[in-house]
């Protein structure tokens, strides 16, 4: 029965929360009204998920998201310092990362994630979605710059998303 | 409104501002489209969550009543920027954009 009704249960509680902080208004009705539409919309848009991402355990991802927010920052100053910077120094370079992680909506995260952090832009994915073309701003040694975004954001992203494909 | 929280706001508003200049300022500086990429999509990220978080202390404190929508700015930013940075960086090689001499690596041929 909840299964029916709440197919998915994690987008419910997204879009209550969305519609919360859209109307900017804490009362009991919109309350009301948002979880109505989290029951709704899910139901009506069920035959737009062809492939709907199997997760376990996602607010694993919380703390995960709290993290790249703080890498954000950081990426924000370290990239502001470069521009600023001496040109002349600038060590841009192209990068493949081979990927691990097959499901859509953690590719997209992951995709995502990597040009919203440190000195690093997602350019391209290969045809096979086995790898991903970065663009860096400034990179000494490319095969530390692999290990760590395999280590600190696809790591955490397999947990969550298990090799299903 | 309490002067230190105006304060507040104020640095908040002068720290984002200072970022969306930064942005824009790499925007100019930087010496090929793809290092250009690099620019708006970061130094813009934090530039919007300063201004956000400054909306977010004024109205709190002004309108007394938690305002919380501006989160959903960020959000939408943050879903928006590395997908229009994507499409760029990839229009990109696919017209084979001059890459500056001395970039390490290569794209790859698809």
């Amino acid at each position: 029965m909840i299964a029916r009704c709440l197919p998915h249960p994690w987008l419910s509680l997204t879009l209550l929360l969305v519609w919360l902080l859209l109307v900017n208004d804490f009362s009991a009705g919109q309350w009301l009204l948002g979880a109505l539409l989290g029951v709704l919309i899910p139901l009506l848009s069920r035959v737009l998920w062809i492939n709907p991402p199997r997760t376990r355990q996602p607010w694993r991802l919380l703390p995960f998201f709290l993290r790249v927010l703080g890498d954000i920052v950081i990426a924000n100053l370290q990239v502001s310092r470069r521009i600023l910077g001496s040109m002349d120094d600038l060590q841009p370079a192209f990068v493949e990362v081979p990927l691990e992680v097959h499901d859509e909506l953690a590719l997209t995260l992951l995709t995502s994630i990597v040009s919203l952090t440190p000195g690093t832009v997602s350019a391209d994915l290969s045809d096979d979605r086995r790898r991903l073309l970065l663009h860096c701003l400034n990179v000494q040694d490319s095969a530390a710059l692999v290990a760590e975004i395999k280590a600190r954001y696809e790591a955490p992203l397999l947990e969550v998303f298990p090799c299903s494909a | 409104m309490h002067p230190w929280i105006e304060a507040l706001v104020a640095l908040f508003l002068l720290l984002g501002s200072l970022f969306a200049l930064i942005g824009a300022i790499g925007l100019y500086r930087l010496p090929d489209f793809y290092t250009r990429l690099h620019g708006p999509t970061k130094a813009t990220t934090l530039g919007v969550g300063g201004m956000v978080i400054a909306s977010m202390i004024h109205f709190s404190v002004s309108e007394q009543s938690l305002s919380l929508h501006e989160l959903l700015i960020t959000l939408f930013l943050f879903i928006t920027a590395p997908v229009s940075c994507h499409m760029l960086a990839k229009a990109a090689l696919q017209q084979k954009l001059p890459i500056r001499p001395g970039t390490g690596g290569q794209p790859w041929e698809q």
